[in-house]
């Protein structure tokens, strides 16, 4: 399925861009997670196990077990640090 | 009732803010606000700079949200929210919440309550312009336990999710 991934901050940074459009067989965040990771080192820099991520499908923070739909908004990001 | 959300690059002026919020309403008992301001130092460095970078739709929906919780938790009658993003330095104003009642408590609390649901619910981060560098301010345990106190489990400084 088709869908559009966002990075943010220390993410979008090592991974080198804040968005892309990819055609995945993934069927859950965790599982789109590792295929990310098995890309490279950029990305794998940016979303290895050890790191503390959060993900949101169509802007609406998820756990990793959350399914992917086709054209979802998913986001990879590190916990907020706002106010 | 008037419950706004702006997120932007320009200062704000805390006068004129107030102004808009309380709107002329003579039911309003009570004016409570809050500045967050960037400051010099962090984690024992200088600070020389500070760059907000945020999830545009997702912070506004997510603020949005704060607010209505705020509205079912205290009798409050309006409330804004200004966050800035981009770039800013040490004395610049980051972040304003303001709240009106009829009586200062519920305005007092609900302006703590939407600061502490601010830091570790909506997607900004900030990076920090150090000596060496720059690098991404951590999120704190403290801040989730500040939201702990109004009973929402926050885990958001934790590497366990």
């Amino acid at each position: 399925m088709k869908i559009t991934v966002r990075y943010f901050a220390s993410v979008r940074e090592h991974i080198g861009l804040s968005q892309e459009c990819i055609d995945t067989e993934s069927v859950d965040l965790a599982t789109l997670r590792n295929e990310l990771i098995n890309r490279g080192d950029n990305y794998s820099n940016g979303l290895s196990a050890g790191k503390a991520i959060r993900m949101a499908i169509n802007q609406t923070v998820c756990d990793e077990n959350t399914r992917l739909t086709e054209n979802a908004e998913v986001a990879f990001f590190p916990p907020v640090t706002g106010g | 009732m008037r419950f706004d959300v702006s997120i932007q690059t320009e200062d704000f002026d805390l006068s004129a803010e107030i102004a808009s919020l309380r709107n002329g309403d003579k039911s309003v008992g009570a004016v409570c606000s809050f500045i967050g301001t960037v400051r010099d130092r962090n984690e024992g460095d200088d600070v020389s700079s500070l760059e907000l970078e945020h999830y545009p739709g997702m912070t506004e929906a997510s603020i949005y949200k704060m607010l209505d919780e705020a509205r079912n938790r205290f009798d409050i009658q309006g409330a804004k929210v200004i966050h800035r993003i981009g770039l800013l330095m040490p004395l610049d104003q980051i972040v304003l919440v303001a709240v009106t009642s009829a009586h200062r408590g519920q305005s007092f609390q609900a302006c703590e309550f939407l600061m502490d649901y601010l830091k570790t619910q909506a997607p900004f981060w900030k990076k920090e312009g150090i000596p060496e560098g720059h690098r991404w301010v951590d999120a704190r345990v403290s801040d989730d336990q500040a939201l702990q106190r109004w009973g929402i489990d926050a885990k958001n400084a934790s590497h366990s999710i």
